[in-house]
């Protein structure tokens, strides 16, 4: 099974490398999203809460692009067909799908982030380096396997594009709101960890639960 | 399938604990001091809550053995609960909003842990039937519906500890009410309310099961009298209104 | 038998294909051949009746023949913006199949030259030689073709011939229009109209064009 994973993410990988479509999209969205909340909001700097609100709510909806387009090729080339003739467990593709949307996700941040701190983040990111960066990774891993689920669901419905962000968005609130309120000390104007043991938990548990049931489930999504 | 056969008297049971329920509330159950008399719409809203929760996660269930056993009769009682579910889940955000308005001024409370985690399922599963809908294969229809039912079933127990913990920082007022210090007249109206509210969505629930049960053994006498082989495939569990029948 | 909502797609198809035999399937548009296809590549679920392929049972046993079947069909199964190289490799990974023989066969087919270009650059002749080679990549002893001269000109035809026709010795099913070139090289017949069989066994040119009417 890893072997047909490994296989099948390599070559979505090949293809985002020559064709470059969802990564630079996600990052585009996002520093626009911040341009038109320094502009919506009136702020130059953010702080806590809002810095943490502003910050998960543009990164869920940036999530949203790359969820579209997680199986875009297979859709416009026939490309699932060939996937489902191959002798390979048909986990293999959520697990492949998975973790390509988590390494977009973990790209993306790695410009996004950045781009935050410049633009309108007033503390530094730097500050709780390790603890932001375990938010990050314990968010992006549920972001990861829910948008991996919904973009197999969505994949054979009439107005996909709609669709998706519909299901998808309920879906991630309780990461959002564990991401945020994880992250709404760090950004504080005196940064501290706060309750970042809760709310850690919190994000752990909900990537548990969704990343067994995604597995269990996937495979009824791709049979006929 | 024999559905119909103890309908009746679970139809009679429901309208019978209905009645007593709303005898309660209105003549037995005490006037709230600070509330006054709209707080009673609490004994429809939280009753109609929990059981439109229960709802989706046993939709939630069904489906698993639907997918477990490929029957098509879980899927029909896994989409009839949900749809229930869902109906009693606006009901739920409108008896909670008359009451946040009623009682503290605002339409809208957004420290009311039990109606913002609502808000959000509701939000979700109002996707359900536009899913069904969009795929005309009825076999996958039902396959995709389930893992849907049983992905949002999960989610709901997740949402509801991730907007509680969320909220904590202000009292659950509705939680106060009914966690620790219900004096008895409000706890005994409370669960017969609970109960007759169960006690209802089972029976719509049966209701419902019956009629589509029925239509579906018409749709099979007509397709044996139109002389087509005799069917053992799926049919969709459901159509968007005005599909021909 | 096959259902798709109201309509069935497929309805008591019986027929049998030795080991090494070719069989062909007519019939006008929507008759059912793509469907029966499928389902022999496991790609559909047959909704009643039986399907065997080699030694499984259909659905149940599918997962067990799938790296043995190769499956030419309408859609090239490629992916446009890797190269034709990229595309039977990723292919030969899915299927446990040596590197070496990706090579092999794009020789086979005659694309060594362009192995190494996006597929979205090549015209549908040499497309359909790739997706030509990659059904066979696996060296499947079954082959599900769907118009596979489609697209071709007759110096392909020939080449690809040793791969997909009856010389390679492979159990076949083709679906054609064509159909006096189909039944030429077909050893049993089955001639489809709406879902139902109408000719099964042996048949002659006249009898299969009657399912055009």
């Amino acid at each position: 099974m890893t072997r047909a994973a490994a296989a099948i993410l390599r070559k979505d990988l090949q293809i985002e490398l020559r064709t470059k479509q969802s990564v630079p999209a996600m990052a585009l969205f996002s520093v626009t999203a911040f341009v038109l909340f320094h502009f919506g909001l009136d702020r130059d700097r953010l702080d806590g809460a809002l810095a943490s609100g502003v910050l998960w709510v543009t990164l869920l909806l940036a999530t949203v692009l790359a969820v579209n387009r997680l199986f875009a090729h297979e859709r416009e080339q026939g490309g699932l067909d060939g996937l489902l003739l191959a002798p390979i467990d048909r986990t293999a593709v959520f697990v492949a799908k998975a973790t390509a949307l988590y390494l977009y996700l973990a790209l993306l941040e790695l410009v996004a982030i950045p781009a935050y701190a410049i633009l309108l983040l007033g503390p530094s990111p730097l500050d709780q380096l390790p603890a932001l960066l375990a938010v990050l990774a314990l968010s992006n891993l549920g972001l990861a396997c829910v948008g991996a689920l919904v973009a197999a669901l969505a994949a054979e419905a009439r107005a996909r594009d709609l669709l998706v962000p519909l299901l998808l968005l309920p879906l991630l609130t309780p990461v959002l709101i564990a991401a945020a309120r994880a992250t709404e000390p760090l950004f504080a104007v005196h940064p501290e960890t706060g309750d970042l043991g809760k709310w850690v938990a919190v994000l752990g548990l909900y990537d548990l639960v969704f990343m067994l049931l995604s597995i269990a489930v996937f495979d009824f999504l791709l049979e006929d | 399938m024999l559905y119909g056969k103890r309908l009746a008297p679970l139809a009679f049971t429901t309208a019978a604990l209905f009645a007593l329920a709303l005898g309660l509330i209105f003549f037995y159950a005490p006037l709230e001091a600070d509330q006054g008399f709209m707080q009673k719409i609490f004994y429809l809203h939280v009753p109609m809550a929990i059981v439109a929760l229960c709802g989706f996660v046993a939709g939630g269930i069904l489906a698993i053995q639907h997918l477990r056993t490929g029957e098509r009769k879980w899927d029909v009682r896994s989409y009839v609960a949900i749809h229930l579910s869902i109906i009693l889940g606006l009901g739920v955000l409108v008896t909670g909003s008359i009451w946040a308005r009623a009682s503290w001024g605002h339409w809208w409370l957004w420290d009311e842990p039990m109606l913002v985690s609502f808000l959000i399922i509701f939000l979700l599963y109002c996707c359900y039937q536009p899913l069904r809908f969009s795929i005309e294969d009825p076999e996958r229809q039902g396959r995709y519906a389930s893992v849907f039912a049983i992905t949002a079933g999960a989610f709901v127990p997740v949402n509801f500890i991730a907007v509680r913990l969320a909220e904590q920082y202000t009292h659950p007022r509705v939680l106060s009410e009914t966690g620790g210090s219900m004096p008895g007249e409000m706890r005994l109206t409370f669960l017969v309310s609970l109960v007759a509210m169960a006690f209802l969505f089972v029976t719509l629930w049966k209701i419902e099961l019956t009629s589509k049960n029925a239509s579906d053994q018409l749709r099979k006498l007509r397709r044996r009298l139109e002389g087509t082989a005799e069917d053992e495939g799926p049919e969709p569990v459901a159509e968007p209104v005005g599909a021909v029948n | 038998m096959r259902r798709y909502g109201e309509r069935l797609a497929l309805d008591g198809v019986t027929v049998a294909v030795e080991a090494g035999q070719t069989l062909g399937v007519f019939g006008s548009n929507g008759a059912g051949k793509t469907t029966l296809l499928r389902v022999l590549a496991t790609l559909l679920r047959p909704h009643a009746g039986t399907a065997r392929v080699l030694d499984a049972d259909l659905p149940g046993d599918a997962w067990k023949v799938r790296g043995r079947i190769g499956y030419l069909g309408h859609e090239a199964l490629l992916y446009r913006d890797l190269t034709a190289r990229e595309n039977l490799v990723f292919q030969s990974r899915l299927f446990g199949v040596e590197r070496a023989r990706v090579d092999e066969v794009l020789e086979q087919v005659g694309m060594q030259r362009r192995a190494d270009e996006p597929v979205r650059n090549l015209s549908r002749g040499m497309l359909q030689r790739v997706a030509t080679a990659r059904a066979v990549l696996h060296d499947p002893p079954v082959l599900l073709l769907d118009e596979p001269r489609a697209n071709l000109d007759p110096k392909a035809a020939e080449l690809l011939e040793p791969l997909i026709g009856r010389a390679s010795g492979r159990t076949r099913v083709l679906v054609t229009h064509d159909v006096e070139g189909g039944l030429s090289e077909s050893d049993i017949a089955l001639g489809l109209r709406r879902g139902r069989q109408e000719i099964a066994g042996s048949a002659t040119v006249d009898q299969l064009r009657e399912l055009y009417r």
